[in-house]
Formats: C-alpha cells, sequence, structure tokens
C-alpha cells in the first residue's frame, strides 16, 4: 500500500484510479464489505418495520368458526361474519333449485368466469351449480344449500341478496349481478363469488375456515 | 435565491452579522419573501396562498382534535360524537376539520388547473409541476385515511373499495392488501395505522411545499403571460418585477380573506351539506350502504375508474394481448392512476413552445373543453352505476387521456399562436397605462 506514494510525492498526485485495476485491492475489498454490511443491516432493519403492517397472530386466531344454521328456513339467507367478511348461507327452495339448474343449462360460454371459485373443489372445476353448492345433509334436496363469501370480487362491498337481473344478488357499489349460484353475470367484476372452505360437521351445523 | 438579478439581505448591526456568520437564515428569509414577483400576476396567482394557509388550518385543527378522538373500532364513531356534542367547541373544530379538506381541495383543483392553462408545467418548472403532483398524491392519501377515522358507514366502506384497488394487482394484490389492512378485511388494525399515517402525511406534504417553493423561486413565477423576466439587469428586473413583500403578500391575504367569507359561511351554516348522512351511521361489516360515493374531489377519477368494464373494447384488448393478468378490474385501477399520471407528464406532452394559452388559439377550446371534462366526470361519479351514465363516464374518460396524450402533442406542431408581448413590463404597461405603473407602483 505504502509503495504507492513514494517519499517526496504530493498524495492528491498520486492517486491511482481504481478503474484499470483489475486485480481488486484491500479497499476494494473493504468497500465492498463495507457496503454489503450497510445493505444487509439496514434490510434487517427494515423488515420488521414492513412485517409489522401483516395480520397479528391474534386476527390469525380467528381462522375457524362453527355456525348454527338449523333456523335458516328455505327462500332465506344468514350472513355471518367471518375473518371479518360477510358469508352468505344461503338455503335455497326448491324453485331456486330448479332456476339454478335452468341457468346451469345456458352453459359456460354463457358465465365471465367459467371456474366454480370453490375452495373444496379442484382448482380448475368448471363453474356449474353442482360444483358451487354444498353436498346436501342426509334428507335434503341436492343444492339446497349454497355457502359462498359476501364479498363482491369487484371492490369488496356486500352485494344485496334476491336482487340483480338474475335473481341472485347484486352489488349496488358497482352494478354487478351474480344469478341464483353466486356467479358473476354481467358487470365489473371479474369472478364468481367465492366459496370458503366448509363442511357439515353434523346436521344442522357448518364450520367455516 | 432566483436567477432575477435583486438586492440581497446585508447585515447592519453588530447583532445582525454575528447571527449571519452562524446561520444566514434572516437572509434566507428575507430573500424569501422580497422575490422579485412577475408584477402582472392575475387573481388566479393567490391559490397557492390558500393552499398554505389550508394546511395550517388542517395540521392546528387536526392537532387538536387528537386529543379528543380514540383509534378503535369500538369507541372512534362514539369519540366523534363526544367531540361533537361535549368538547368545547369541539363541533366547530371538527366542521372546520371536514370542510377545511374541501376548501383545501377546491384550491388545489384550481391551482393545477391554473398551471395548465398558462404553461406553468413548461420549461424550466417541471420540477415545481411534479413535486406538486407529488403533494397532491399525498393530499389524495391523507384525505382518504382522514376520512376512515370517524368509523361511520362511508368511512369503512370507502376503504374496502379503495385498498380492494390494490387488491386489483396481478399475483402480489392479494398478498398487498392484506399487508395494508393488517388482516382480511378493514378492521382495528387498519384504523390505528391510517390514524397513524393521517397523522404523518401533512408534515411530508409540508416539507414538499418547502421544495416546491425552493423549485418555483429558482426558476421564478410564470406569469399570464408566459413571458420570462427579463435577467438583462437589475434594471430591466425591476420593470417586470414587484417584491412579494409587501405587493403580492397583501394583494393574496385580500383574496383569502373573501375566501374565508365563503367558507365560513358553509361551516356555519351547512357544515354537513359535502358530507354523506351515511357517514353518521356506526360502521358495520355486514352491510354495505346502497349508494357508495366518494368524497366529492375524488369523483372525477372516481369515475374513471368505473368507466372500465369488460364491455368495452379497450379493457377486452388489454386483456386479450396479457394473457388476461390485466382484467377489467386492474384496467380501471390503472386508467385511474393513469389519469393523474397524464397530468404528471404534460411538460414532456405538451409541444408548443408557447407557454400561456392566452396566446394558443386551438389549445383554449380544447383546455375550456378539460374543465367541462372534469366537472363532467365528478357528476358522473356521483351517479349510480348504470346506463346512460356508464356510456358518459367512458367517453369523459377517453377525452381526459385524449388531451394529454393526443391533443397536447398535436397542437404544438399545427396551431399557429398569436404574437406574444416583447416584455412582462409591456403587457403590464397594456392594461395599465405606462405613466401610473412607472409613477409609485404602490397607489
Amino acid at each position: 500500500m505504502f509503495a504507492r506514494y513514494p517519499p517526496g510525492a504530493g498524495i492528491g498526485e498520486n492517486l491511482v484510479s481504481h478503474a484499470e485495476d483489475n486485480e481488486g485491492t484491500r479497499r476494494d475489498f473493504l468497500y465492498y464489505v463495507a457496503g454489503g454490511a450497510g445493505v444487509v443491516a439496514t434490510g434487517a432493519a427494515v423488515w420488521p418495520l414492513i412485517n409489522q403492517m401483516n395480520p397479528s397472530a391474534d386476527v390469525q386466531a380467528l381462522s375457524s368458526i362453527r355456525v348454527d344454521v338449523s333456523g335458516v328456513e328455505p327462500g332465506t339467507q344468514l350472513t355471518v361474519k367471518w375473518l371479518g367478511k360477510p358469508v352468505f348461507i344461503r338455503h335455497r327452495t326448491g324453485a331456486e333449485i330448479q332456476e339454478a339448474k335452468e341457468q346451469d343449462a345456458e352453459g359456460l360460454d354463457a358465465l365471465p368466469d367459467p371456474l366454480a371459485r370453490n375452495f373444496n373443489q379442484p382448482a380448475d372445476a368448471p363453474a356449474t351449480d353442482e360444483n358451487r353448492v354444498m353436498p346436501s345433509p342426509e334428507g335434503e334436496a341436492p343444492g339446497a344449500w349454497l355457502v359462498q363469501m359476501g364479498v363482491c370480487t369487484h371492490l369488496g362491498c356486500v352485494p344485496l341478496g334476491d336482487a340483480g337481473d338474475f335473481g341472485g344478488w347484486f352489488c349496488p357499489c358497482h352494478g354487478s349481478h351474480y344469478d341464483l349460484a353466486g356467479r358473476i353475470r354481467k358487470g365489473p367484476a371479474p369472478e364468481n363469488l367465492p366459496v370458503p372452505p366448509a363442511e357439515w360437521t353434523d346436521n344442522s351445523t357448518i364450520k367455516l375456515g | 435565491m432566483s436567477g432575477i438579478p435583486h438586492d440581497h439581505y446585508e447585515p447592519k448591526t453588530n447583532g445582525e452579522k454575528w447571527l449571519n456568520s452562524r446561520l444566514p437564515i434572516v437572509g434566507l428569509l428575507y430573500d424569501t419573501l422580497m422575490i422579485p414577483t412577475p408584477k402582472n400576476l392575475n387573481w388566479m396567482w393567490i391559490w397557492g396562498i390558500v393552499l398554505t394557509f389550508c394546511l395550517a388550518l388542517q395540521i392546528i385543527t387536526g392537532i387538536v382534535l387528537v386529543m379528543h378522538y380514540t383509534p378503535h373500532v369500538d369507541l372512534a364513531f362514539a369519540s366523534i360524537e363526544h367531540i361533537m356534542r361535549n368538547v368545547n367547541g369541539g363541533y366547530m373544530l371538527r366542521y372546520l376539520h371536514m370542510n377545511g379538506a374541501s376548501l383545501f381541495f377546491v384550491a388545489v383543483y384550481i391551482h393545477i388547473f391554473r398551471g395548465l392553462f398558462y404553461g406553468s408545467y413548461k420549461a424550466p418548472r417541471e420540477i415545481t409541476w411534479i413535486i406538486g403532483m407529488l403533494i397532491y398524491l399525498m393530499m389524495m392519501g391523507t384525505a382518504f385515511m382522514g376520512y376512515v377515522l370517524p368509523w361511520g358507514q362511508m368511512s369503512f366502506w370507502g376503504a374496502t373499495v379503495i385498498t380492494g384497488l390494490f387488491g386489483a394487482i396481478p399475483f402480489v394484490g392479494d398478498a398487498i392488501q392484506t399487508w395494508l389492512l393488517g388482516g382480511p378485511a378493514v378492521d382495528n388494525a387498519t384504523l390505528n395505522r391510517f390514524f397513524s399515517l393521517h397523522y404523518l402525511l401533512p408534515f411530508v406534504i409540508a416539507a414538499l411545499v418547502i421544495v416546491h417553493i425552493w423549485a418555483f423561486h429558482t426558476t421564478g413565477n410564470n406569469n399570464p403571460t408566459g413571458v420570462e423576466v427579463r435577467r438583462t439587469s437589475k434594471a430591466d428586473a425591476e420593470k417586470d418585477t414587484l417584491p412579494f413583500w409587501p405587493y403580492f403578500v397583501i394583494k393574496d391575504l385580500f383574496a383569502l380573506a373573501v375566501i374565508l367569507v365563503v367558507f365560513w359561511a358553509v361551516v356555519g351554516f351547512m357544515p354537513n351539506y359535502l358530507g354523506h348522512p351515511d357517514n353518521y351511521i356506526e360502521a358495520n361489516p355486514l352491510v354495505t350502504p346502497a349508494h357508495i360515493v366518494p368524497e366529492w374531489y375524488f369523483l372525477p377519477f372516481y369515475a374513471i375508474l368505473r368507466a372500465f368494464t369488460g364491455e368495452v373494447w379497450v379493457v377486452q384488448f388489454a386483456s386479450f394481448i396479457t394473457g388476461g393478468i390485466i382484467d377489467a378490474k386492474f384496467f380501471g385501477v390503472i386508467a385511474m392512476f393513469g389519469a393523474i399520471l397524464a397530468m404528471a407528464l404534460a411538460p414532456w406532452l405538451d409541444t408548443s413552445s408557447v407557454r400561456s394559452g392566452k396566446y394558443r388559439p386551438m389549445f383554449k377550446w380544447w383546455f375550456y373543453l378539460l374543465i367541462v371534462d372534469f366537472f363532467a366526470l365528478m357528476w358522473l361519479g356521483a351517479m349510480p352505476a348504470e346506463e346512460p351514465y356508464a356510456t358518459f363516464s367512458l367517453i369523459a374518460s377517453a377525452y381526459w387521456f385524449a388531451y394529454f396524450f393526443v391533443i397536447l402533442p398535436i397542437l404544438g406542431v399545427i396551431e399557429k399562436p398569436l404574437a406574444q408581448p416583447e416584455t412582462i413590463e409591456e403587457d403590464f404597461n397594456a392594461h395599465y397605462g405606462k405613466a401610473d405603473a412607472e409613477a409609485t407602483p404602490a397607489e
């Protein structure tokens, strides 16, 4: 190192440009180490500040609930809060099941979103009425129970029941129409109402999550 | 500070010299306050002072409101009612803060359109313009988060819809949305962080305002002719300008007083006129209000957000060429932010060498149409999402983009501008007469 500065020479006149220095000096090495350590330290300091905004432990703990649906008569809908969002539990009448089947007969081409969006089905399951509804408990017609998130897939409003051009749900915020199986038919929403993880724990209790 | 030749501060007493050699703060303030200002500025140049006043008003009323407000989902709504009913003069402080936000946006929109008409965004004032756009974006963020704090129905559902915009980003949208909200939906975590940021951002805005002023004090003010102040000599510069203090300070304060008369009338007699009754209902995550409408100052961009549905061919085309990554929802979000970005890019989209719209016969009319378009979008944003409003929104949105990306670039090439005055002095004398101008400008 000292050999670079011959005795008697002004220091400024003999500084060597490192640009042409292919070998790399100890000083270069120190620059890289110091710079690298600085980047790592900054990252380590910033990450907790970002991560603290992610859901906290108590919020994550509320991820599974049981809902008693024995009082939900055919033709009515129960709205429950799960993970801070509404879930629609719809008990469909025979006429509604029939109408949903007729809507089904229009084929997947009539649907803007051809996927079932059902957590309990494979991801590529087609959006037929059958793939959207819950399996019925014993003694009930197939398709009697429809469980779905009550959150419009456009920008998150709660759609209104028994409304819209397709007899299902209508989102008042930006005019999305969903049919009797909760499938998007018209308006800005891109996807069908998602079906959350749901199963029967007995004949009158649904477990969400 | 500016490139315009003028007298600088000279410390005279020993005390002034002592301070000046250690911290030249008096000189900084003197030069800022005495900046040579074009003497032909019209009444459109008062809005900067109004905006500065609004920022101060919002910070001061905000700080005292925080002394009585509780940021918790169970207590926030009640604490607002506590401010309204129990706190001494609390209703007035809150009404000032609520309507102060509206005055802030009235002023910023006029200020922006002033800049668009007189070409204030053009070289060498691009940085001033960009900083201004950043301030405007921060104002929108601050206003949005502030509106969530009372925890009414519009607060909650407005927050749900707007944070939903981030959920539209392909692939990482859901993770970003959850991170922003601190949970799967708008809840206590969201309220707390919005409160924290709502308190922080005005101070960031204040810092940006200083940079904004710094930038245009470096280039000098634009003026209604768009002609630059002569920098050839101090004598020439003095023929074109007057010092900011006292001439423009007095003028601006007079304008502010007139505006405050109107503002005070609104605060005193119709404080809820610009708000929504739904926000006096406590937030309920299970019921969406029949008609979610943002505050009036967001309506033009909200209309653009809603205009691009899946039936529009541009949206279908974008979806097709990106293999479905850009869907109708994401397209709407891009369009909304794009509408603001278009304004920010104006310095590079406008090809005309003439600054002021006064001397641009064709530009003038397209500009007036843009103003009409802005109000049309504002009206459409408040209408329900159905025909015929959907089609109107699409046409109005299309014009907004066409103005910036098609009309501004083309006009500069095909338009034949009118003759501009040689100097600001010439323009001033044409209005006020030479003799008066040269005698005593103070009269």
